[in-house]
């Protein structure tokens, strides 16, 4: 039996980019077409329900600037960790070299962090985490999946196990509200990518 | 009629002089004489736009600009598009050469800036040539075109965003040989609106008190990275500008008011701060970036 509530989606922003400013290109600059990208991305998500996970696909943007970086990352995932009747958990895709300073620079502005895959395969916190989280999110990005009976086991430390309660709070790793198992959000969208 | 003749070099380094010249003509009508000019880089052409458009909207009329005998910089300028943009801003003889169609060498000719899509298309239109100047050149890796085009992004839009009112920017490669011995590229935005002060004295102007003034709205943006939004995400545009800027051991200077700010190597002697410049509206930044070592030149 499944034990996640959960259809997670792939949006792809560069086919978002391509649609709001009509151009050939995918550079994704300028507030207004982070803003415009943005609000695209909400719509496709009002319609999953109370509960959702979404790929958010960068892999085919070119150019990523500040302005982008805060509008379409930093803001979408604050304006959902602060909501408590909807929990959207994101996971960012193709966030490679090219584009990881600004989405960095963004989180780090509004003390926020977000799950990026940094290289093919490879998924890491960036934005502003304690070490704590850092170490719980290690491991459960190691093992894809954490029984609450693994627990003590698994993080001996005290200020690990607080980080992982932290990166559940934060919606960066997502407990099974039916067997109480952490799940780490880049195995959930692994079918997408 | 105020003549103001024009250096033979009309590079950043003498941009300051000919715009404080332009602003304290007032009121009279300027002929600006361009005969004798040799050189002149996207700062000389962007600051002759900026000029001329200041005096026209303090004068009601257009200035005369005797057009550079030399041919070089006559097509050199025509390549470049000054032409285009110099229609409603100057009045000169109509034996400007006409544009090739041919392949160009220009890296960004001048282009306006007056609304979001602008910007799109200086980010569209520098993608091929800038990848192959930077790395050709410069010797920056491939994926430098990106962060180069996050540049363009961030100070065009600064324009859009805190001017309030059209502006310019170009871009273009030069073998700096006497002054560096590398290749550089010089970028130039300049625009005419309210420049730093306007834009932060509504939100920061009360907390300096006395010491507001256009050097202080410039540290404030500059180097405390102050915007006039509350929104915490503003403000990291020119930030991040002048740090990519620094990684690639280049020159960053804007000049707003009366007032110049600069962040600048070992290599140019630009004083860190500039004060008691003419007033001029907007503001003017002038990037240039060098060659790594080993880079061609």
């Amino acid at each position: 039996m499944t034990d996640l509530p959960l259809d997670p989606i792939a949006i792809d922003v560069g086919h978002l980019v391509q649609r709001t400013v009509a151009s050939l290109y995918s550079h994704l600059v300028t507030r207004p077409t982070g803003r415009a990208v943005r609000m695209a991305i909400e719509t496709q998500l009002a319609e999953l329900g109370e509960r959702s996970l979404s790929l958010i696909d960068l892999s085919e943007v070119r150019v990523l600037d500040f302005s982008c970086a805060d509008e379409v990352v930093a803001k979408l995932v604050q304006r959902y960790a602060g909501e408590s009747h909807t929990q959207a958990y994101f996971v960012f895709r193709g966030v490679l070299e090219l584009h990881r300073d600004q989405i960095q620079v963004a989180l780090e502005r509004h003390r926020l962090a977000a799950v990026a895959e940094t290289a093919p395969g490879r998924f890491e916190l960036l934005g502003v985490r304690s070490d704590g989280e850092s170490r719980a999110f290690a491991v459960l990005e190691e093992r894809g999946l954490i029984a609450r009976e693994e627990m003590a086991e698994l993080f001996p430390d005290e200020a690990v196990r607080q980080g992982l309660d932290l990166l559940v709070a934060r919606r960066l790793v997502f407990p099974s509200p039916i067997t109480g198992r952490y799940h780490a959000l880049s195995r959930l969208v692994a079918h997408l990518m | 009629m105020q003549v103001i003749s024009l250096p033979a070099s009309l590079d950043q380094q003498a941009v300051d002089d000919v715009l404080d010249r332009i602003s304290r003509a007032g009121e009279a009508r300027c002929l600006l004489d361009a005969r004798h000019v040799r050189w002149v880089d996207p700062n000389g052409m962007v600051a002759l736009l900026l000029g001329g458009a200041v005096a026209r909207d303090r004068q009601g009329a257009l200035s005369r600009l005797e057009l550079p005998e030399s041919a070089d910089v006559l097509g050199y300028l025509s390549r470049m598009g000054f032409f285009r943009e110099a229609q409603g801003v100057f009045e000169f003889d109509d034996r400007v050469p006409r544009r090739g169609t041919g392949p160009s060498d220009v890296l960004l000719e001048i282009t306006p800036v007056r609304a979001n899509a602008d910007v799109h298309t200086v980010v569209d239109r520098v993608q091929g040539r800038a990848g192959a100047i930077l790395s050709s050149k410069l010797g920056y890796p491939a994926s430098a075109v990106v962060q180069f085009s996050v540049i363009l992004s961030e100070v065009c839009q600064n324009i859009i965003e805190h001017a309030e009112a059209p502006g310019w920017v170009a871009a273009q490669s030069y073998n700096w040989a006497r002054r560096l011995g590398r290749w550089v590229v010089v970028i130039s935005v300049m625009d005419l609106g309210r420049g730093f002060r306007g834009s932060l004295a509504d939100e920061h102007a009360a907390r300096y008190g006395d010491r507001w003034s256009d050097a202080t709205a410039l540290e404030a943006a500059f180097l405390h990275g102050l915007t006039r939004f509350p929104d915490s995400g503003r403000g990291q545009g020119i930030q991040q500008i002048r740090r990519q800027v620094q990684r690639w051991n280049g020159a960053i200077t804007i000049r707003s008011g009366s007032a110049r700010i600069g962040q600048v190597p070992e290599w140019d002697d630009t004083p860190p701060l500039t004060e008691g410049l003419e007033p001029l509206p907007g503001s003017q930044i002038s990037i240039v970036l060098p060659a790594r070592n080993g880079g061609q030149g």
